[in-house]
């Protein structure tokens, strides 16, 4: 992380991990992001729980939320996957308020976004392509390993669409992974180059108060797209989640 | 050239795909505004796909942003 480069504009810092707790949670390498896994965690759980404590016939705010959530992601597997979805829909809910509460949390002042790191994003995905793989290896058996085998494809083609498809199936690691991550760490950079910018040009003499006020505008909608970007994110990888489901249950 | 200009000169060359991405996500909504001019009725379903084939590709350009980052602040 050099700090010198660019101008002094430390944009990655934000990012490290450091010990949360105090000496307690040092010992055992329990750092900020974890906490705010568990924070995430919990407040999913309050929501549905709260949310759904009181049963009135006409819901009120908090019960119309939770009710909402399910039946979005409800919808979302059935529509996608099919009738089978109905047995998925406990993992793609688990998935989708996770990565949500984790982006949606970022976007507050001095919050930790754990979902724009690495290792979190392909923990996540490695998770979802090993299921899905057991799915289909569970449904399917060794027939399974058809769904490599394009149809109706003449035989000459078969030793370069093959290893295309095994490439494009290994490479939804990759690609699901890095998408959230990148999406996340992207716009947290972006709000930090911006805030560093308020800050130089602010500081440096009355001409700049225009472009430092620019700046804190551009940081303002940032804020809103960012907002955006953390629920969009979420969605998608809940949907690619049950896309690669719906391959796995139906092979093609 | 010294090592920061070069590395200013690399995250400039990286960011051209964004025009690659710029192009995509026009199509996509060109494509909505003419579906959705076809068939107004249809606007729902078509606003979900066109939202999500917008965060997929815009999701190119993040790739490209963030090898951008990588060699500017790394």
């Amino acid at each position: 992380m050099a700090t010198e480069s660019s101008g002094g504009i430390d944009a990655l810092s934000q990012f490290q991990l450091h010990p949360a707790l105090g000496a307690v949670g040092a010992s055992v390498n329990f750092t900020q992001s974890n906490l705010f896994m568990i924070i995430a965690g919990v407040l999913i759980l309050a929501l549905l729980w709260l949310g759904m404590r009181p049963r009135a016939m006409v819901p009120g705010r908090l019960q119309s939320a939770a009710e909402m959530s399910y039946e979005t992601v409800m919808s979302m597997c059935i529509d996608t996957i099919g009738p089978e979805g109905k047995a998925y829909f406990p993992f793609v809910f688990t998935l989708f308020f996770f990565i949500l509460f984790g982006n949606l949390l970022g976007v507050f002042p001095l919050f930790f976004t754990f979902t724009s790191h690495i290792a979190v994003t392909l923990a996540l995905t490695a998770f979802v392509v090993g299921l899905v793989t057991y799915v289909g290896l569970r449904i399917h058996g060794l027939h399974f390993f058809s769904y490599f085998v394009p149809q109706g494809v003449p035989m000459a083609l078969m030793p370069l669409l093959v290893p295309i498809e095994i490439l494009s199936y290994v490479s939804r690691l990759i690609s699901l992974s890095v998408r959230l991550f990148a999406n996340m760490m992207a716009g947290h950079v972006m709000l930090e180059v911006f805030g560093a910018f308020v800050v130089m040009l602010g500081g440096a003499g009355i001409i700049f108060l225009l472009p430092a006020g620019f700046s804190l505008a551009v940081n303002v909608a940032l804020i809103g797209f960012e907002l955006l970007v953390a629920t969009l994110q979420a969605y998608v990888f809940a949907v690619l989640t049950c896309i690669y489901l719906h391959d796995a249950v139906h092979l093609h | 050239m010294d090592l920061a200009s070069a590395k200013a000169i690399g995250a400039g060359i990286a960011v051209i795909a964004l025009s690659g991405v710029g192009v995509g996500i026009g199509y996509i909504f060109a494509a909505l505004v003419s579906s959705v001019a076809r068939n107004p009725a249809a606007r729902e379903r078509v606003f979900g796909l066109a939202i999500l084939g917008f965060a997929l590709t815009e999701a190119v350009a993040l790739y490209a942003l963030v090898i951008a980052f990588i060699i500017l602040f790394v």
